[in-house]
């Protein structure tokens, strides 16, 4: 579905992807980890083409999307939704306009048809309460749930989510992540999740790959991830299940 | 006082190259779907009524005051009959496009940088990109073809409530005749007077929007980048609209 190949990128002198490769499987929810500064934004950026590559290849179904112009790539983001960190809803407008946004764009509705379908996401994020709202007025946890509502308006194949966890209570944490995986088996979509909150990873993933020094270090099933020989995951691993007072993993 | 404007001045000529081709690419959206009417009328909307409150105090008492100052002057040589004329030609040719410009710019041009820089260091604007609209298209396109069309209007206005000011002043408290301050007034100034000043606070309004967006759009650096962004748009518009509009009078008008 996605591939990066020996994917490069600096920002001045300061290398952030010194080679990253890695394969994304169709309907598949792959969890991209790494510490804080790692560069993992920076890689989801790129698969999207908000970010330019130094060298390397990112194929998305059958096109090398480095190689596309502005206007090829707005018809591969059609196929692609992006749930950014902060959620980036547009504060000037509601909940459903928000929602409504891309709908009113790319789609010739009818006001009615529209209303429908902004009312269906609303309610599969369980938001329905909160349509007339503007983002200032919302929580944390709301903002993200409306933001993914939006970035399935379009009926994306592929869903990339930044951070969609981080600042939230363990319990919205969970919350978020089996409305992730609902909506995936509902909507046939391929999830790709960045986190550093290893047990959530490993209670929901598919694959993880872990991002380190600018490269993918390990890919694979959370069981082969937990016997990694790898000195950083090793680390990882072990003051991760440490920290978690769940710690039956 | 001096330090600003060189700054503003230095500020402009770094950033010219960037505000121009911003300008290029946002005009050439013009001819690209969809036509964004509604925002066009919206960013009229927004741009009117942060303006025009101020706009019509600073056009009324400029309007009064320069009638004032003439009067003084004319004084000296008999002829108080023109005063109408000079006032009328100040305020269309003059004063009526560079004020209205100046308090657009800091009314509706600060606004403006403020809220496209929130949009961009909260990845809205990237958002936009995400949902496969182009960002220039949405957001400054129909903000330039509101300048275009807003500038002009409150320019017309000041220019109108500048000459009322100045004939209340001419004919209450001076007790000049009306009836001769009219003539004079309609021999004195031609239509091309009018229009110059028209033509020039378009030109300001695209100027002005070109700058303000720009700056808006290439903030970095959060909440502080806002501030920063919305301080220089500020600068380098108010200093750009003067020193276009010597350029402009001494070239073409
Ligand atoms: N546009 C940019 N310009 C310069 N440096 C950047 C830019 N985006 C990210 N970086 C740097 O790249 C590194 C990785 O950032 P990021 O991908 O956001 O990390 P994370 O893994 O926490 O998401 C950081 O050191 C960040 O400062
Ligand atoms: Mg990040």
């Amino acid at each position: 579905m996605v591939k990066i190949i020996n994917l490069k990128k600096k920002f001045g002198n300061f290398v952030v992807l010194d080679g990253v490769n890695l394969e994304i499987k169709e309907n598949s929810l792959t969890f991209i980890m790494g510490q804080s500064g790692a560069g993992k934004s920076v890689l989801l950026k790129h698969i999207v083409g908000l970010l330019k590559p130094d060298s390397g290849e990112i194929w998305f179904e059958d096109k090398n999307i480095v190689k596309l112009s502005e206007k090829e790539l707005q018809k591969i983001r059609r196929k692609i939704g992006f749930l950014f960190q902060e959620g980036a809803l547009f504060d000037s407008m509601t909940v459903e306009e928000n929602v409504a946004f891309p709908l009113k764009e790319h789609l010739k509705l009818k006001k009615k048809d529209v209303e429908k379908k902004v009312e269906e996401l609303l309610s599969a994020v369980n938001l329905l309460d909160a349509r007339k709202k503007y983002p200032s007025e919302l929580s944390g946890g709301m903002k993200k749930r409306a933001a993914l509502a939006r970035t399935l308006a379009l009926n994306p194949k592929v869903v990339l989510f930044d951070e969609p966890t981080t600042g939230l209570d363990p319990i919205l944490q969970h919350t978020i992540l089996e409305l992730i995986a609902d909506l995936k088996e509902k909507y046939n979509l391929t999830c790709i999740i960045i986190s550093h909150d290893l047990p959530l990873a490993l209670k929901f993933a598919d694959e993880i790959a872990f991002l380190y020094q600018g490269k993918i270090i390990e890919t694979g099933p959370p069981e082969e991830i937990l016997k990694s020989s790898h000195p950083f995951i090793k680390r990882f691993v072990e003051t991760a299940l440490i920290n978690d007072k769940g710690g039956e993993l | 006082m001096i330090a600003a404007l060189g700054r503003g001045f230095i500020a402009l000529l770094r950033d010219s190259g960037g505000i121009f081709i911003f300008f290029i690419k946002a005009f050439l959206n013009t001819f690209t779907r969809p036509v964004r009417f509604r925002l066009f009328l919206k960013h009229i909307e927004f741009i009117g009524v942060k303006s025009w409150l101020v706009v019509s105090l600073t056009a009324l008492f400029s309007g009064m005051v320069t009638a004032y100052q003439v009067s003084h002057a004319l004084i000296k040589f008999g002829g108080q009959s023109v005063l109408g004329g000079v006032v009328a030609l100040t305020l269309t040719r003059e004063v009526g496009p560079v004020l209205t410009a100046i308090v657009v710019v800091a009314r509706a041009g600060s606004a403006i940088t403020a809220e496209i820089a929130s949009m961009k260091i909260t990845e809205q604007i990237d958002a936009l990109r995400i949902m496969a609209v182009n960002p220039i298209q949405y957001l400054i396109t129909p903000r330039l073809w509101a300048a275009v069309v807003a500038l002009p209007l409150l320019t017309a206005m000041a220019d109108f409530i500048g000459i009322a000011g100045g004939y209340v002043v001419a004919t209450f408290i001076l007790g000049i005749d009306p009836g001769i301050l009219f003539s004079r007034m309609k021999e004195m100034v031609e239509l091309m007077d009018v229009l110059s000043g028209i033509f020039k606070s378009m030109f300001f309004g695209i100027f002005i929007i070109s700058v303000c967006t720009y700056k808006g759009f290439t903030t970095t650096g959060g909440a502080e980048g806002v501030g920063r962004a919305t301080t220089q748009a500020v600068v380098i518009s108010s200093v750009g609209v003067l020193i276009a509009d010597y350029i402009l009078t001494t070239l073409f008008f």
